[in-house]
């Protein structure tokens, strides 16, 4: 088989519809006799709801209904939404009722959902729907929330520590007990959040004589959405799917079940109609999952050459009030923190607060932004100790290339040890560092400050694990048209499946990938499924269309070598037909092989075949694959105003071999927006009772085309031995790194003051604080 | 984030306009929209009557001279792109520039800032530069105010419930003056955090003549340094002069908010306030080389 | 009682008469009255530019305006924007062939600002889009590619009319 499109930038298949209004997302969806929800929120941090009034909101025309929990279907009305990922270490498992039950755990958890003719009635009715409060502490630092005597979270909670589990590799007390060099240092973290374009939102249509619930929704994988309404409300497999089409952007976030949807499903079953619900972005503000809140107090044990000797110290992660994502954060976060480097001993001891704040939930890079920040900036705090420059001390230490397959002695997010798959850390840095002219940088830095002007230079190195399993599946079907198409319970939300396992379909069966349909997240189309999210659907999704299209191929060559009387190896498959080699116009159509494929009325089945030409196939990935990137930031500060302007970013990016090199740059690229945006903009503040202060695009601060500069990137491709397409995640690979990146590059230019930068975002109000404590020392 | 409801009302003139003011209870002017809509759309705001301006031609007008008129439903994209006031007041159109967006400046106006009266807006703080002159227009009749008296306080102005603004003007300065206008916001398009704006002539021997200075987004309305400015007048311009006006600058009073510090906000507006300063001298320097 | 009105309005050069409640943002009437579900609303605030439609020349948020103020005007939404064979503009097709969009949220607005901005400004600099472009937030691209794309579209739209000439 020729790699016609595998590796090849061809344009989107997406695009016309998207370019020209033809989308389909979920709020272009409109039912006959469809009604609009709005929810009631707490506007508490932390309450006993005593009482609910809906009568004034009744009797508004144009309402249909107000629901509460106590007016939620049996068995909803008693079950909580289900946690996605167990563990055994998770001492307290508070997840929330679909709609609160007696007591609101955070400013926004949704009370009760208001049905009407329009949103704008709903919006009315949901303002005179009376709740009776009763106000109760709050606690929302995760450091103060852990002590003893701290305001429980939650009712029934015995302290606010969801879990405390310890990490560990080798023997880091006697490795830190000979250490020539131990250095400390606090990190703090902050919240951003996903901040997609298009707010979350659902469709939910109850047919009540069919009993079957039909939701569309804007998600990252529908099969999980449909599974949790399943568990809601005892229903059969037939009795419920879900629908993605388009999105506007997920990030982590919509791939969380929340309480919205369940409440909107019981919402279309009591009043028999279709409702709809788009998230609003004050909601979306208040009630979509977030992320980053970490603080860690580390110290680092190093030789006289700064080589690693050991790594320990404490990370306090704040999941919010309840624990959807168990511990998938903050074990992403201490396991990411070793990044490509070699790490003999390593202990954390990790402890999970519980807050009366939004719930967390990955957000593009999943904890892996916070643990790359603390080895990176520990590696340019050796640095500056030892008088090192930063490249060498990461050179000093990283895994070498024929250390692969190498175990780092933890056990990842997936259950199984981390063990890096293949990779070339130090030629990864030597080319980036080459790339920006990093040895005479200093002459640049030097020259420029002469002008007053302060230039910095930054670093920092990430692996990630990416390809996370279970599966992800596809189901590659020829139709008796000859039109083909792809069924995968991948979600994208701007990630080009339509068009990547369009083209790895289209290699192995001839044809060219326009021809290639790709059917999405519709839980009709395939059983089973996981979604997209972790950088996991090129290697899942794309695996199982490599299998299945193989699979389809080598059937399409059985039939016709049948049909033709010829050997299936003497055939070869081109523009929707299979020819014998070398004899041209002896062929069959796909149209006529699948006709042929399923049967004739009446006539007995060949028992070696299966119906229809098509193929299933269900890629299970033993462990993950570990992407890596460098990134170097340069900036410069204005050191009156505290102003950082990225002025360029390089990336070089290994994520194995690329479907559609296109695609993954544009990944790169929007992540390390993205990741400029957790440097320095983005931040949820939240005031000492719990209140929300940001709560519009006015305060919460997204990159805007001013703030990001044109990116460079590097490709480095080491295929991944552990698929059989060689490739590996790319969806978060531009954030994960740039952070640290652009910190380090924000100190260096602050050089000439000596300040250390220990949290992210920075503002520039705490730039000009540093710089003026720096010149009044 | 839909609005409440409300009875619409278009007049086509300011006569029927103040007539629906006066008329009716919680009626609120429309003009571009561009803060008021957003405030309906989260509830901050719920007019029972929208009396929409945009159809009254009468206030949508521009008239450049030594007087400069500004009607109070002319959009800020026509005063951006007006070339007469691009000679007889550069410096309102530098500060338009940091308005917002392109789109928003296409519908929102000149009045519609001066009303919102935001503590950063630049509108405002760039009228007080001027010692404007706004008028208004009641069922009652009209009046004249200085801008200082109609910039009440945090997002309030002199407007009774039923008036209108109708227009402002000011006094051009001299075509040799200097002028500098300078902000800090995190982003493009932002509401400041604070900036500064300076106007300025010098004399033959390069003393100041004439000055004016405004700090804008510390406290709640622009503030004129009305001190520093009386002792400007005869001061040559050197970097003593400079470091008093950022020094003056700091000392206006300050609020703190979630996001920034009163103290940051001090800072900056001496910051701002040099660099505007130093852009105006350049300025005068220039154009009274051009005249010479 | 809501308070009800006639309007006229014209979209994408046809016409079109409604009865709409006073307070029905623009975005919803083009959206759900008349199905153009094409332009999007991301914010309701006036910052994400999502929502960006040509009223009569010019560029504004759909979002910030009421339907009623639509009365008599004429509006272009993304889907105006082909050519009259319905074949891409050249913008739209510059989206495409520099990887403009990813998920495709913030792409109306983004189509409806830089026709407008190429329009006055055939020639702009990347300094230019970028600022005209702070009118309009996008998460997925970091906006490198949509200025390309611009650029991109500035130069065959100049070659174009060269050729025209
Ligand atoms: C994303 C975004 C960014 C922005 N950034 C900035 C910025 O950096 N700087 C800045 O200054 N502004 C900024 N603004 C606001 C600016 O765009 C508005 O145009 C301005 O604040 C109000 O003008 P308007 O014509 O839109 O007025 P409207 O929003 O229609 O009205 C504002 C207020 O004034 C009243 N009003 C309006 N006209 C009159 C009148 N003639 N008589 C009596 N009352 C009247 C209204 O009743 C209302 O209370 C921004 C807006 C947005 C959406
Ligand atoms: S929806 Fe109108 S600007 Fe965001
Ligand atoms: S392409 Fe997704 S927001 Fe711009």
């Amino acid at each position: 088989m020729g790699m016609r499109f595998f590796g090849a930038s061809v344009l989107r298949k997406e695009d016309p519809a998207l370019l020209t209004g033809k989308g389909r997302y979920v709020d272009d969806v409109k039912l006959p006799g469809m009604l609009h929800a709005a929810f009631v929120r707490s506007t508490y941090a932390h309450a006993l709801i005593k009482s609910i009034d809906k009568s004034a909101a009744l009797a508004l025309p144009g309402v249909v209904a107000v629901l509460t929990h106590a007016d939620l279907p049996e068995p909803m009305r008693s079950r909580r939404l289900p946690l996605y990922v167990p563990h055994p270490a998770i001492k307290q498992t508070f997840m929330p009722w679909p709609l609160a039950k007696d007591e609101a755990c955070f400013a926004g958890e949704a009370i009760a959902i208001v049905v009407a003719e329009s949103r704008y009635i709903a919006e009315d009715a949901a303002a005179l729907v009376e709740v009776d409060y009763e106000v109760l502490p709050a606690s929302i630092d995760p450091r103060e929330a852990i002590l003893a005597g701290a305001p429980l979270a939650q009712h029934g909670a015995t302290s606010n520590i969801v879990t405390q589990v310890p990490v560990k590799i080798g023997d880091t007390d006697k490795a830190f007990a000979n250490a020539p060099h131990i250095f400390r240092e606090q990190f703090a973290m902050h919240r951003g959040g996903p901040f997609f374009l298009e707010c979350r939102g659902v469709v939910a249509d109850w047919d009540a004589t069919a009993e079957q619930l039909t939701v569309h929704a804007s998600s990252q994988g529908s099969h999980r959405f449909k599974r949790t309404f399943i568990d809601l409300l005892d229903l059969a497999d037939n009795q419920v799917r879900v629908i993605t089409n388009d999105v506007g952007g997920g990030f982590g976030p919509k791939g969380s079940f929340y309480v919205e949807y369940a409440a909107l499903a019981a919402a279309t079953i009591a009043v028999g109609k279709p409702v709809k619900w788009i998230e609003d972005r004050r909601e979306n503000f208040v009630a979509t999952q977030q992320e980053r809140d970490q603080y860690w107090d580390m110290e680092v044990a190093v030789n006289e050459q700064g080589k690693l000797l050991g790594l320990r110290g404490k990370l306090v992660h704040d999941g919010g009030a309840y624990v959807t994502w168990g511990l998938v954060l903050p074990w992403i976060a201490a396991t990411s923190v070793i990044g490509p480097y070699v790490l003999p001993n390593y202990q954390l001891e990790l402890i999970v607060a519980m807050t009366n704040k939004i719930t967390c939930s990955p957000v593009r890079g999943a904890g892996r932004p916070q643990g790359c920040f603390v080895m990176e900036r520990m590696m340019d705090r050796i640095a500056q100790e030892l008088g090192l420059d930063r490249g060498e001390v990461r050179r000093r230490n990283f895994i070498q290339p024929d250390q692969f397959p190498y175990k780092v002695g933890l056990i990842f997010r997936d259950g199984r040890p981390v063990t890096y798959d293949s990779g070339d850390y130090p030629k990864s840095q030597q080319m980036a560092l080459d790339h920006m002219d990093w040895e005479n940088f200093r002459t640049r830095q030097e020259a420029a400050l002469k002008q007053g002007r302060y230039i910095g230079i930054g670093l920092s190195n990430a692996v990630e694990g990416t390809g996370l399993g279970p599966y992800e599946g596809a189901t590659i079907r020829i139709s008796t048209s000859g039109k083909i198409v792809v069924f995968t319970g991948a979600t994208p939300q701007g990630q080009s499946h339509k068009t990547t396992l369009a083209q790895i379909a289209a290699d192995h069966l001839g044809v060219d990938y326009n021809d290639v349909s790709v059917v999405t997240a519709d839980t009709a189309t395939i059983p089973f499924g996981m979604g997209t999210f972790a950088s996991r659907t090129a290697v899942n999704a794309g695996s199982s269309v490599h299998l299945a299209a193989i699979e389809v191929r080598e059937k399409i060559k059985k039939i016709a070598s049948e049909l033709l009387e010829v050997s299936p190896d003497d055939l070869e498959l081109k523009d929707g037909a299979v020819e014998v080699r070398g004899v041209p116009g002896l062929r069959k159509t796909f149209r006529e092989l699948a006709y042929n494929a399923v049967g004739l009325y009446g006539f007995s089945m060949k028992a070696d075949r299966d119906p229809g030409l098509e193929a299933t196939s269900y890629f299970k990935p033993e462990q993950s694959t570990y992407a890596n990137s460098c990134h170097v930031a340069e900036v410069e500060v204005d050191i009156e105003t505290g102003h950082v302007k990225v002025t360029r970013v390089l990336v070089n990016h290994d994520c194995g071999n690329v479907i559609n090199p296109m695609v993954v740059e544009g990944q790169i690229v929007g992540g390390v927006a993205h990741g400029i945006g957790n440097a320095l903009f983005e931040r949820l503040l939240f005031d000492e009772t719990g209140q929300p202060l940001t709560t519009s695009f006015a305060d919460y601060l997204l990159p805007m085309a001013t703030d990001v500069p044109n990116v460079e990137t590097l490709h480095t491709e080491t295929p991944s031995p552990l698929n059989p397409i060689g490739v590996k995640g790319a969806g978060e690979g531009g954030t994960i790194a740039v952070i640290a990146a652009i910190i380090s590059a924000v100190e260096d230019a602050l050089r000439p003051f000596n300040v250390r930068l220990t949290e992210m975002p920075i503002s520039p109000e705490r730039i000009v604080e540093l710089v003026l404590d720096a010149k009044h020392k | 984030m839909k609005p409440a409801p409300f009875t619409y009302h278009d007049p086509a003139t300011t006569a029927e306009a103040v007539a629906v003011l006066a008329s009716h209870e919680n009626a609120r002017p429309l003009a571009g929209g561009q803060s008021l809509v957003p405030m309906m759309n989260f509830r901050y705001a719920a007019p029972d009557h929208l009396v929409d301006l945009n159809g009254i031609e009468s206030l949508r007008s521009l008239e450049v001279g030594a007087r400069i008129a500004i009607g109070a439903m002319t959009r800020q994209r026509e005063v951006e792109f007006s070339t007469d006031l691009a000679a007889a007041c550069p410096i309102l159109i530098e500060a338009l520039r940091h308005v917002g967006h392109r789109q928003t400046r296409n519908r929102g106006t000149i009045g519609g800032s001066l009303c919102h009266l935001d503590p950063a807006a630049e509108t405002p703080a760039i009228m007080l530069l001027h010692d404007a002159t706004v008028t208004t227009q009641s069922a009652a009749g009209s009046r004249d105010l200085p801008m200082g008296d109609f910039a009440l306080g945090f997002m309030t102005s002199a407007l009774e419930p039923d008036e209108l603004l109708t227009r402002v003007s000011f006094d051009a300065w001299p075509q040799d003056h200097g002028w500098g206008f300078e902000e800090y916001a995190r982003r493009h398009g932002d509401f400041a955090i604070a900036s500064a704006g300076v106007l300025l002539t010098l004399d033959a021997r390069g003393a100041v003549e004439r000055f004016a200075m405004v700090i804008g987004g510390l406290g709640p309305t622009p503030q004129r340094l009305h001190d520093f400015e009386a002792q400007a007048l005869g001061a040559m311009p050197d970097d003593d002069f400079i470091k008093a006006a950022a020094n003056a600058a700091r000392s206006v009073e300050a609020m703190d908010d979630a996001h920034v510090s009163a103290r940051y906000r001090q800072h900056l507006a001496s910051v701002m306030s040099a660099r505007a300063l130093r852009r105006a001298l350049a300025c005068a320097a220039q154009r009274s080389l051009q005249h010479a | 009682m809501p308070d009800i009105r006639k309007i006229s309005v014209t979209v994408n050069g046809k016409r079109h008469e409604a009865e709409v409640e006073s307070r029905l943002l623009l975005a919803d009437f083009l959206r759900n009255t008349l199905d153009l579900t094409g332009t999007h609303v991301g914010c309701e605030h006036g910052v994400c530019g999502a929502c960006t439609v040509m009223v009569d020349d010019h560029s504004a948020r759909s979002c910030l305006m009421f339907a009623v103020q639509a009365n008599g005007k004429s509006i272009t939404t993304i889907e105006g924007l082909a050519q009259a064979d319905g074949s891409l503009s050249i913008l739209q097709e510059a989206f495409r062939q520099k990887h403009g969009l990813q998920c495709g949220f913030c792409t109306p607005g983004m189509l409806i600002t830089l026709t407008e901005h190429l329009r006055d400004n055939p020639d702009p600099t990347e300094e230019e889009l970028r600022e005209v472009l702070t009118g309009n937030l996008c998460r997925c691209t970091g906006y490198q590619a949509i200025v390309e794309a611009g650029l991109d579209a500035a130069a065959k739209m100049r070659a174009s009319k060269a050729e025209h000439a």
